[in-house]
């Protein structure tokens, strides 16, 4: 997947979490607990999702790495990079 | 209820879930009976923790989040109003915290500034951190607010609504049941709490769950410090990786075949009979257009079992399914109904032959009723049928010891257990009411069955 590719489906796991929720101004750079106040619930889903979806295994100390779309999308390229 | 939100969360990740259920419906507590034609909510008086359509943070917030349901589907619809009555004194609220405000300003004018510090110190309570949970709430209200008869009247609702220990609370439960009562609020469905457990079913069955009525279990096997699985009432057996057990704790470790190791626990004690009268017409036309009130006839709360006889009438909780705001398209409830909740010993109640039993609960009926209605328009006269559960009724639904209904006093916060795969969910991991269960369901299944998923 290439970093926009990644960026959709991370996109399409918030959506699923928070089916309320407008994510089109979902600046990239700000974290995700701030715009949308995620919890640690919340970033579990993320991890679970991604686990489910396409077997991606992210251990809790990385959980950190999920706090922003750019942050994430930078952590999860070299992982999803042959999906 | 924390069986099947733990159930969703579990299938919904592809996990093999299977939800054992004793009886012949769903819910446990948070359930319903019907009788005489009509439909009876047993536990739900109202969903608390209710936030509009929006809001990001909080319980509900959260478990739909977690659950992947819509704000719209559990078609809540909030409370009109409710008070807490003492002699001479009535503090209204609703969903708005500023009403309880603008109550206590008038009822209180001494106590604004002490009652906003109280509120700024309650804001930072994390309710999944388990850090501060003990510690007297009597206490810290006691270092907040100066007069005690406003500490009474605010620890009334939230006692009634979820304290397992008589007469103190944990600083904790205090926090929890603060924000879902006053800072969020009270809401129901119009087709009250069958609508909620209908949901949660179809969605655990549509993510492969499966579940089992009429399934008891009547043993736990254990094998060194595991749970291996689970024996039914119908000798069949089950193996299972993992086991989440709404059953409550001390009764978890009953059901397990190695108990001689186990240390004692205290049972809860605090128990109820809930009285209902169905009207002639809507409650708001005798008078009575509030949602929930909790009434004490004196200026200390009493919140501890009866001492002498079946039933403690000084304090109880007088509510209405039919004063919600609901939308118009649904109307009003057909049935007016008033119940009310009194404060019951399970031993004494369970003592009774089956003749004094339908004697007492005639008795009692009337007791708490004429005690209530101290409070309230009398609304005797228009009652057309009646109906009492009592505490071996809680019993029968819960099985929890002594028909305890918030569970044992002493919580086991991280739903662990002596055994390592072997882990509580539901009233005795904390969290109490309907949103409570369900968010126990959720937190259980995360910390415990997806984080290390073996």
């Amino acid at each position: 997947m290439t970093p926009a590719e990644i960026r959709d489906e991370i996109i399409d796991i918030l959506s699923e979490i928070a089916p309320d929720e407008d994510l089109s101004g979902l600046q990239d750079e700000q974290s995700f607990r701030e715009q949308m106040e995620l919890d640690s619930m919340d970033f579990l889903d993320i991890v679970m999702e991604l686990r489910k979806r396409h077997r991606i295994q992210i251990p809790e100390e990385e959980y950190g790495e999920l706090a922003s779309m750019a942050s994430t999308v930078r952590y999860l390229e070299p992982k999803m990079a042959n999906i | 209820m924390s069986g099947l939100a733990a159930g969703i969360r579990l299938a919904h990740y592809d996990q093999s879930v299977c939800i054992l259920e004793k009886h012949w419906t769903i819910g446990g507590l948070n359930s319903f009976y019907r009788t005489n034609g009509r439909n009876y909510d047993v536990g739900l008086h109202a969903v608390t923790n209710f936030t509009p359509r929006g809001t990001k943070k909080g319980p509900l917030a959260r478990l739909l989040r977690q659950l992947r349901f819509r704000w719209e589907d559990f078609e809540l619809s909030p409370q009109v109003g409710s008070a807490i009555a003492f002699p001479g004194v009535r503090l209204g609220f609703n969903n708005d915290i500023d009403c309880l405000r603008s109550e206590i300003a008038r009822a209180f004018p001494a106590e604004v500034d002490n009652f906003e510090r109280l509120l700024s110190q309650l804001a930072d309570y994390d309710d999944l951190d388990q850090e501060n949970f003990g510690g007297s709430a009597r206490a810290f209200l006691a270092q907040t607010l100066q007069d005690p008869l406003l500490i009474e009247m605010i620890l009334c609702p939230l006692m009634w609504y979820g304290n397992a220990r008589p007469d103190d609370m944990d600083y904790g439960q205090f926090c929890i049941m603060f924000r879902s009562i006053f800072l969020e609020g009270f809401a129901r469905p119009y087709k009250g709490v069958r609508l909620i457990l209908k949901h949660l079913i179809k969605r655990f069955r549509s993510l492969g769950g499966e579940l089992r009525l009429r399934s008891g279990v009547e043993s736990i096997r254990v094998e060194g410090t595991r749970a291996v699985g689970v024996v039914l009432e119908n000798g069949e057996e089950i193996t299972a990786k993992r086991i989440l057990s709404s059953a409550g704790v001390i009764e978890t470790q009953r059901l397990c075949d190695n108990l001689s190791q186990l240390e004692p626990q205290k049972a809860g004690q605090l128990t109820f009979i809930e009285s209902i009268s169905i009207l002639d017409k809507q409650p708001k036309d005798v008078g009575f257009g509030e949602t929930i009130v909790f009434y004490n006839d004196s200026p200390h709360f009493h919140w501890r079992p009866p001492d002498e006889q079946l039933c403690d009438t000084r304090t109880g909780v007088i509510c209405s399914p039919n004063n919600y705001l609901y939308p118009s398209h649904s109307g009003e409830l057909e049935d007016g109904v008033i119940r009310l909740t009194t404060i019951a010993d399970y031993q004494r109640w369970k003592q009774l032959d089956d003749k004094e039993y339908v004697r007492a609960k005639m008795w009692w009926y009337d007791r708490s009723v004429a005690s209530a209605v101290r409070f309230i328009p009398d609304f005797r006269s228009h009652v057309i049928d009646t109906d009492v559960f009592t505490p071996k009724t809680i019993r029968r639904f819960t099985s929890h010891d002594n028909g305890a209904v918030y569970g044992a006093p002493d919580k086991q916060l991280d739903g662990t257990t002596h055994l390592s795969n072997l882990f509580l969910c539901g009233t005795d991991q904390g969290f109490v009411g309907i949103v409570g269960a369900i968010v126990s369901g959720i937190s259980m299944a995360n910390m415990h069955c997806l984080r290390d998923p073996g």
